[in-house]
């Protein structure tokens, strides 16, 4: 199993699109390496022939009638946006670092 | 003149129908007392005193209108009709606030009602407000709320337990008889035993997720706290279900029998008899606390006195739930959260780019431990780590599902185990060390990633705090889980334990107690 140095740990970051401090980064470090050495335990199994479980009921192909259904208002889809402009919600520039 | 919070729901239900009490004098009690005492256990995050009163007429009126129409359409009610509930905050309420313990919720109000708060509207329930928890649910002492902690009611200077410490707390400390929780490893079950009450964990897809904060999809289950199994059982009745909105709800039919577990002890007890009970050797865990081994011990031998055979089995793979766990869960979550962008509700930190954005937005809006689990997750799932973590783990979760399914094979009706390895921990105490506090839930987790039903029962004190006892059961078999539960119960009602109250209600009632945070903030400084 794996090490993860300082730049792993800020590479991750950079992958969950968290900020992190440099106090945080260097706490997590130290914790992260201290859980992923519990991992380690996971090796002595031989799992080769075994299948993964991803959900434990075994339910298939849930399907319902693809009927149209009331759904929110303009109005209330945008309530909680941080930022609006009628029925818009405002986000920073996506592509590049100017003003679009 | 009794005091109406000291009630069961069950006893309430019975006032409500003979028209002795009304919803509101209810309502009204358990509002004052927790108003009351919520400076010093910080158990709540939202009381919501006219929307809980509103609704309590409305529940007045809907039992007079039966009354008036006959003993049929009073029987036809749901013994939770004009019930005071409490919900963990990551329960939608339209309009309500929704925190899931995150600053990154602040502010946010809940477009639309959950399934299951829909379905305690149809029932008649009261909302009294919500209750306080980890973030996201991340946690097993409720000490990660950026809202600060909860206090276990049997000790001011320790805690619920969690995630679901505050409604765990809530109903320890009389505030409503019943309320939700939800339980990805343990956090309904483990706080339960911390503060002394009933808690079940469901059978995964049991219960429907729509418009429940999302952690860990394949493992979270919503499910009741109460002070008697009745109560529990009467409550899941009410939510439990299949639910188009959530694809993972299962078309299994809720058996009405939940609504009618005996009241008489004799009758309660007699269920015991002939029932084969295992007793699985892995969960008496290193670090376990003696008393909490003796007490669960005791408990099993006098399951064993009232005629329940048990015999002692085998999971072997136990010692791989956690690091199983702390992969699959985590996993998860990191893209379960990743929808906290600051972009479509929630605060939006940063000023520049919206890569700037997210990284502002999601470095200040999460706390500790969801950053680490985010970022454990993250690396679990990243290109040249999936196999060797991820789906390493899914394959070691088919090992340990496999472990329960042999015992169901070889005929035990269910398992009989400690809840936690310990007492409710002082604050602090495991904070500075995530893997300590994991192992909190070494004897729950299983469960979930075998997505079987759970439930902890309270089994005496230790040094005058609760121990859990908990039973897991097959999938889908929560009334059995229920009828062993209200055995133990009935064999143990002449205990000495039974009937005491938390040994700090009286301090919770002090004006001049310090709050939650205040402790805990005095705890880690020295």
């Amino acid at each position: 199993m794996a090490t993860l140095s300082r730049d792993d740990v800020a590479h991750v970051a950079h992958l969950a699109r968290l900020g992190l401090t440099d106090e945080e980064l260097a706490r997590l470090e130290g914790q992260l390496n201290h859980i992923l050495d519990q991992y380690a335990i996971l090796a002595q199994l031989d799992t080769d022939a075994i299948p993964p479980t991803a959900q434990t009921i075994e339910l298939e192909n849930i399907l319902r009638d693809d009927v149209v259904q009331p759904s929110f208002t303009p109005d209330e889809a945008l309530a909680n946006a941080p930022e609006r402009d009628g029925d818009f919600i405002v986000v920073p520039p996506i592509i590049g670092d100017s003003e679009p | 003149m009794i005091d109406l919070t000291r009630l069961h729901a069950h006893e309430m239900a019975r006032l409500l129908r003979h028209g002795d009490v009304t919803a509101r004098e209810l309502t009204e009690a358990h509002l004052a007392l927790a108003e009351r005492q919520n400076r010093a256990l910080n158990a709540w995050l939202t009381i919501d005193r006219d929307r809980a009163l509103a609704e309590a007429d409305a529940a007045d009126a809907r039992l007079a209108a039966a009354r008036a129409e006959g003993a049929r359409a009073v029987d036809a009610l749901h013994p939770i009709l004009g019930i005071p509930i409490a919900l963990k905050d990551l329960v939608s309420v339209a309009g309500g606030k929704a925190t899931a313990g995150s600053r990154i919720l602040d502010g946010y109000r809940a477009p639309y009602d959950a399934h299951i708060t829909e379905r305690l509207r149809d029932a008649g329930a009261v909302i009294l407000g919500k209750t306080n928890m980890d973030e996201f649910a991340m946690g097993s002492s409720t000490e990660h709320s950026a809202y600060g902690p909860t206090a276990n009611p049997w000790a001011l200077d320790r805690v619920p337990g969690g995630s679901s410490g505050g409604s765990a707390a809530a109903v320890a400390a009389f505030h409503a008889p019943v309320s939700i929780g939800t339980d990805t490893g343990g956090s309904i079950r483990q706080p339960a035993a911390l503060c002394g009450i009933v808690g079940l964990k469901p059978t995964y897809g049991r219960v429907s997720r729509y418009g429940i904060v999302a952690f860990a999809s394949s493992l979270d289950q919503i499910g009741p706290f109460a002070r008697n199994a009745r109560d529990a059982a009467a409550l899941l009745h009410a939510v439990a279900g299949r639910d188009e909105r959530d694809s993972t709800s299962a078309p299994v039919s809720v058996p009405d029998e939940l609504l009618s577990l005996p009241a008489a002890d004799d009758e309660a007890a007699g269920w015991l008899r002939g029932k084969r009970l295992g007793l699985p050797r892995e969960y008496f865990v290193a670090g376990m606390e003696p008393q909490v081994e003796h007490r669960v011990r005791a408990a099993v031998a006098a399951l064993e006195a009232a005629g329940a055979r048990v015999d002692e089995v085998s999971l072997p793979h136990t010692d791989y739930g956690l690091a199983t766990y702390y992969i699959v869960a985590p996993a998860e979550a990191s893209a379960n959260l990743a929808r906290y962008d600051g972009i479509r509700y929630g605060p939006r930190l940063g000023n520049g780019t919206v890569l700037e954005n997210y990284l502002a937005t999601r470095g200040r809006g999460f706390g500790p431990e969801v950053k680490r689990r985010i970022m454990l997750g993250t690396y679990a799932l990243s290109a040249g780590y999936y196999d060797a973590y991820y789906l390493k783990a899914q394959k070691v979760r088919t090992l340990i599902k496999q472990d329960f399914d042999r015992l169901w094979l070889e005929g035990f009706d269910a398992l009989v185990a400690p809840t936690s390895p310990t007492v409710a921990f002082p604050f602090g105490a495991k904070m500075a060390d995530p893997v300590s506090m994991y192992l909190s839930d070494a004897c729950t987790l299983p469960v979930n990633m075998a997505g079987l039903p759970g439930i902890s029962v309270p089994c005496g004190l230790a040094d005058g705090l609760p121990v859990g006892l908990q039973f897991i059961g097959a999938a889908w078999s929560e009334l059995e889980l229920f009828h062993l539960s209200r055995a133990y119960e009935a064999i143990t009602a002449g205990a000495d334990w039974r009937g005491l109250e938390p040994a700090d209600l009286a301090r919770a009632d002090d004006p001049g107690t310090p709050t939650p945070a205040e402790r805990a903030g005095v705890l880690s400084a020295s």
